[in-house]
């Protein structure tokens, strides 16, 4: 926020973290309470569905159905989610969601790092074709490259495994762009001056320019958590047998199978995908807005 | 690095001090190349591998029982392309996907610029808990809110048609009926993808000079004057980058009909990406990727045109 670095004036009822503006003070004006009634009813648009959710998955199967909704749950109940994690094999699918995320995530920001790097800072042969690649691939979709690279994978016989769900995602474009575009303003005399000192291109890189690059990293992370987290047309094609299946490709087939109106259960489980993913954006949220604007802005 | 040396004897020192200035270069190029590898091996595998045979493959007979023999297929030619272009079903989808990307695209920019521009008046009380809960929705999974919004638009007890109901209206079947499915997608996919937009809307709008406000005020210009034309000119480059992100997002929507409507009712939900998809399914891998590369066609062109209206004008 631009308005961050600002003093911060005396006017107590400012939210957390938020910094006032000085020259505009908070008044009841006729205007400032219809604008903000009409984003009440906006966010009440965005984060109801959520809401809704999060209490219908602690209620039986009537009382969801009931109008209007209850705010609170008349009578709590965990048996969506007994049905959920004892019946059904969602504590697998949980497991495979996470550690995918996880490798892709870091295999990912790690690789996307190391290149960005010797793409910004030195200058090598291959240099500008590697970059032109990766440029010219930052727009193609999945879409675009499932089928073939179902049967690239089929053929290297990774078909329902974790390599099939983690090592397309290792190579990732957007994410050595990002990356590049970050080691760019890494100043050139700090790594000179870790030359000097005699330390080599590895060290150089591992202890002078990755912790240089920590908000970078962070933003990239994030992203690449999100996306993977979230990941379905993917894990849809390259897993075929229940064990490996993640969160999302387990609720879509159970949702359009036989559980279709089990509502209680499919709503618990979408808050199992959701509620994890929930949590740690009220945490970070300010982060992940900030790097998702600044990405946008670059 | 010896013959050097020797065809330039009184050099001598300039030489030897031009020896480990290259083997220094030859040492970077390495280690370069040694930070460079890990990404490079996969990218080459999985990213220039699928895109070039992706191009094959749209020209030969391949289906999934050539799986395991995928150089032992016929080139047809431009035959899938000619069978996409010719199958009713295909041109449904690209009519729907059209539809979809038509409406909810310039929906979502509008609604996301208005949200910044409320968000950035000053004139908010919680304007951190505004953005938080406008940016919510973005981080979901398409899947989870898409089985969340199938039940909110249940049409008999779902959420949607009861509120309708209490001012009056009898809502539509929305997921069944074949006029209501579409808007019913569009509305969903707005509802979650609004925040994206708007967050980097309102980092552009902090990022215009306060100064040009005022001087637009001294000039005795209105609001909605102001907003024409400074705000939105010097918005430009940040709409085009939402527009085109957006609009590649839209064009490939495939999780919303797999939940919500298989495609249906009657195909009025059926997208490319899901064509793509069911052409994949029933074995059909050329025709798929013939598919696979309209598509992609049709994302270069949306880039373009967006490239073309959006563009700063000088």
């Amino acid at each position: 926020m631009t308005t961050t670095s600002l003093p911060v004036a005396s006017t107590g009822a400012t939210p957390p973290g938020e910094a006032p503006r000085p020259d505009r003070r908070r008044r009841l004006t006729p205007r400032a309470i219809v604008l903000n009634v009409a984003l009440l009813v906006g966010l009440v648009a965005s984060f109801g569905p959520l809401l809704w959710m999060l209490v219908s998955s602690v209620k039986p199967e009537g009382e969801i159905r009931q109008f209007p909704p209850t705010l609170l749950p008349e009578q709590w109940t965990t048996a969506n989610y007994t049905e959920l994690f004892a019946s059904l094999d969602f504590p697998r699918f949980f497991l495979n969601s996470v550690v995918v995320a996880l490798a892709v995530t870091v295999g990912a920001v790690l690789f996307s790092a190391m290149v960005g790097y010797a793409l910004a800072k030195i200058d090598f042969p291959g240099r500008r074709l590697l970059f032109a690649l990766v440029m010219a691939t930052l727009m193609v979709p999945g879409m675009v490259t499932f089928v073939p690279l179902f049967v690239l994978v089929a053929n290297l016989d990774l078909i329902n495994t974790y390599a099939a769900l983690i090592l397309p995602f290792l190579a990732a474009p957007f994410g050595v762009f990002l990356m590049r575009q970050f080691m760019l303003d890494v100043p050139d005399e700090l790594l000179d001056a870790a030359r000097v000192d005699g330390a080599g291109e590895f060290r150089t890189f591992f202890r002078i320019v990755l912790p240089q690059a920590k908000p970078a990293l962070a933003t990239l992370g994030i992203l690449t958590f999100l996306g993977s987290w979230n990941n379905f047309l993917w894990p849809l094609v390259a897993v075929q047998s229940a064990d490996m299946y993640t969160l999302p490709v387990a609720l879509a087939l159970y949702s359009t199978g036989q559980n279709t109106v089990q509502y209680g259960l499919l709503v618990a489980g979408a808050t199992v995908i959701v509620l994890p993913i929930l949590v740690v954006f009220l945490f970070l949220q300010r982060h992940i807005v900030q790097g998702v604007a600044t990405t946008g802005i670059k | 690095m010896a013959a050097t040396v020797e065809t330039r004897p009184p050099g001598l020192r300039a030489a030897r001090g031009r020896a480990p200035e290259n083997a220094r270069r030859r040492r970077r190029g390495l280690a370069a190349w040694g930070f460079a590898l890990p990404f490079t091996l996969l990218f080459a595998v999985f990213m220039l591998v699928p895109v070039a045979s992706s191009l094959y493959m749209a020209f030969t007979d391949m289906r999934g029982a050539d799986l395991k023999t995928p150089f032992a297929v016929n080139f047809v030619g431009l035959d899938n392309f000619a069978a996409a272009l010719t199958d009713p079903k295909f041109l449904q989808a690209a009519g729907n996907t059209l539809y979809f990307v038509g409406v909810a695209m310039p929906l979502t920019l509008a609604i996301a610029l208005l949200l910044a521009a409320l968000l950035n008046s000053g004139l908010v009380w919680f304007r951190s808990v505004f953005r938080v809960g406008f940016y919510a929705p973005v981080v979901t999974s398409i899947v989870a809110v898409a089985v969340v919004w199938r039940f909110l638009l249940q049409p008999d007890f779902g959420l949607v048609n009861s509120l309708l109901g209490v001012i009056g209206v009898e809502g539509p079947r929305w997921l069944t009926d074949p006029t209501w499915a579409m808007p019913a997608l569009i509305v969903m996919a707005t509802w979650r993808n609004v925040g994206f937009s708007m967050v980097i809307l309102l980092a552009g709008l902090q990022g215009i000079p306060r100064d040009l406000y005022e001087a637009s005020a001294l000039d005795g210009a209105g609001a909605v004057r102001t907003f024409r034309s400074v705000t939105v000119p010097l918005l430009r480059p940040t709409l085009l980058f939402c527009a085109v992100i957006t609009g590649i997002g839209y064009l490939q929507f495939f999780e919303e009909p797999f939940v919500m409507t298989q495609g249906g009712p009657l195909g009025a939900t059926n997208s490319v990406a899901y064509e793509i998809f069911n052409q994949f399914g029933f074995g059909n891998y050329g025709l798929s990727a013939a598919m696979s590369y309209i598509l992609f066609v049709a994302i270069v062109i949306l880039s373009f045109l967006q490239f073309r209206l959006l563009r700063p004008k000088s």
